[in-house]
């Protein structure tokens, strides 16, 4: 609800802007619904053993990470395409490139739900998974271009939007709504997203790794 | 399974070490379990048994030492070590908001068991532990005894050669773990090996093959029930039914110098372990002599004795012999938990 709100909210200070500010909004979508999911479901299986179960079970630390990730990726992906699907329904606002929308949602959704897992294998309760998720998401919304082009941001802020995956994903959005005027080359966008993910993949089975050393 | 000789070994353990920062969990702890075996590691909280089963299903990387569980070492191939192994936690951890039979059904997907197979082992499995009817009943509302049952019966859903059992009785009532540790015999004459930590005495009498005793990490013990009896038989107990047992006279019959150990057992009884008379040398007053010197104490402190016996010595008294930890702080280590029942021989505590 919370990204609809903020998109009905946008458009209602500013009708003209929305078609400018929604690609954005959807890529904080997939930010917040992937990062949280995942930490909610990591911390939640550890404190009633559940992943104890898991570990104890024949199945690779990259496959047990690899499901962790793909079911807060379903829920993420899902709830992105939902609030986009109302976007283009309301705001009768097609994407020119729908393929590329698809992909970016997915390969976002992979990586978000990766940082996520990462994130939650690093605390124990679900509410220091959210605390730590906050303290990277809310910085990141600001210097990604959620809200304004990271063209206008100050000069010592560029390099932490350029480091930021936030960034990739919301260009990767507002090209497919566009078909062009990105910052980065959309070929940039999808691979950054992809090498985004396999980092945050592999720093989540290493936090496993470490989990596990730790608590056993 | 590791073959040596004629014998095959389910567990080879050799020199298993877990250190926790400064803390040493388990330290050098090195045994072999045959197949077929029932083997039960007893000791009080802390000896090291959780520590020592989670480095051998592979939950627990050891500081050093190495083991073998079902030929596998728990090294190297982990993903096959845990296909052989059938692991029953100390916490039923099954998924709360699943049935009975989806439970097991995701267990044995987990387990590679294949498709077409999976819901008749399960509707098997729930058979045999008395749970068929039960098959459509969330898991979250079972009693503790029946999720202990689905717990095992999970374990064994792609049929292990070696299930692992930690504290499998704990928290149970009486009728409960009576059931239970005779479904683990069961299983056992089936083929199963059995290791099972326990820090329950009776139960590790009645249910294991042979027993290794741990405390603070050391192996100390490792013998039959009977062998460890034989051990303590060769001295003499003698207890004392009083009226009242003020702890610190304890001390007093303790310091005798023919006593090798005295224990309260119970309220207000107290054990009293005569050393064995092995030098003639020796002038120690065993035996009646020596009851006689036990009586003359209680009598100056006070005490009023209401009987006296000498007592055949149990699994108990061989571990308080052995290990200088009292049976009564075993019986009291888990009480904390729902549904304990401190001093049953039940198994519940």
């Amino acid at each position: 609800m919370f990204p609809a709100v903020i998109i009905l909210a946008m458009y209602l200070k500013d009708p003209q802007g929305i078609q400018r500010i929604a690609p954005g909004l959807i890529a904080m979508t997939l930010l917040f619904g992937n990062t949280s999911m995942a930490a909610i479901v990591v911390t939640f299986e550890k404190r009633i053993g559940a992943l104890e179960r898991l570990l104890l079970a024949p199945v690779s630390r990259p496959a047990l990470i690899g499901g962790k990730v793909m079911s807060a990726a379903a829920f993420g992906l899902l709830t992105s395409t939902i609030i986009s699907i109302g976007y283009i329904v309301i705001f009768k606002h097609m994407p020119l490139r729908p393929g590329l929308l698809a992909l970016t949602l997915l390969l976002g959704s992979v990586l978000f739900a990766s940082l996520g897992t990462f994130i939650s294998l690093a605390v124990k309760e679900v509410f220091e998974a959210m605390t730590v998720c906050n303290y990277v998401r809310f910085p990141l919304i600001f210097v990604s271009g959620v809200f304004t082009s990271i063209k206008v941001l100050p000069r010592p802020l560029l390099p932490i939007a350029y480091i930021s995956p936030l960034s990739y994903a919301v260009d990767g959005v507002r090209q497919s709504f566009a078909g062009e005027g990105g910052i980065f080359p959309i070929y940039l966008d999808l691979i950054l997203l992809a090498l985004y993910g396999c980092l945050f993949f592999v720093l989540a089975v290493w936090g496993l790794k470490r989990r596990i050393q730790k608590e056993y | 399974m590791t073959s040596v000789g004629k014998e095959e070994w389910a567990i080879v353990v050799s020199g298993l070490t877990k250190h926790y920062g400064e803390v040493v969990a388990v330290d050098e702890v090195s045994f072999k379990v045959p197949q077929g075996e029932i083997f039960a590691l007893l000791g009080p909280n802390g000896a090291g048994k959780t520590t020592t089963i989670r480095m051998l299903v592979g939950l627990s990387c050891p500081t050093a030492g190495d083991a073998q569980v079902a030929g596998f070492g728990i090294g190297a191939d982990l993903v096959r070590l845990k296909e052989t192994v059938g692991v029953v936690p100390e916490t039923s951890n099954l998924y709360e908001e699943l049935t009975l039979l989806q439970n097991l059904i995701f267990m044995a997907e987990l387990y590679g068991v294949p498709r077409g197979e999976r819901r008749g082992r399960a509707e098997r499995l729930l058979a045999e532990f008395g749970l068929l009817d039960m098959r459509e009943t969330i898991f979250r509302n079972l009693s503790r005894g029946f999720k202990r049952r689905l717990t095992i019966a999970a374990a064994l859903i792609h049929s292990p050669q070696v299930l692992f059992l930690d504290e499998p009785t704990l928290g149970l009532d009486v009728m409960a773990a009576r059931n239970l540790r005779e479904m683990i015999r069961e299983l056992n004459r089936d083929g199963t090996t059995v290791f099972l930590t326990t820090h329950n005495i009776p139960e590790a009498e009645a249910l294991a093959n042979r027993v290794g005793i741990i405390v603070k990490g050391r192996l100390i013990a490792l013998e039959s029930p009977e062998a460890l009896r034989l051990k303590a038989q060769a001295a003499t107990i003698i207890e004392l039914n009083l009226e009242r047992l003020p702890e610190p006279v304890i001390e007093d019959f303790s310091a005798l110098p023919f006593v090798s150990q005295a224990y309260k057992e119970g309220d207000s009884r107290l054990r009293v372990v005569l050393e064995e008379v092995t030098s003639p040398a020796r002038e120690a007053p065993a035996g009646p002599a020596g009851i006689y010197e036990v009586i003359q104490l209680a009598q100056s402190k006070g005490l009023r004795i209401r009987s006296l016996s000498t007592i055949r010595p149990t699994l108990e008294d061989a571990f308080v012999q052995l290990t200088g930890v009292e049976a009564e702080v075993m019986r009291m280590d888990k009480v904390s938990s729902p549904g304990a029942r401190p001093g049953s021989s039940g198994g519940g505590d």
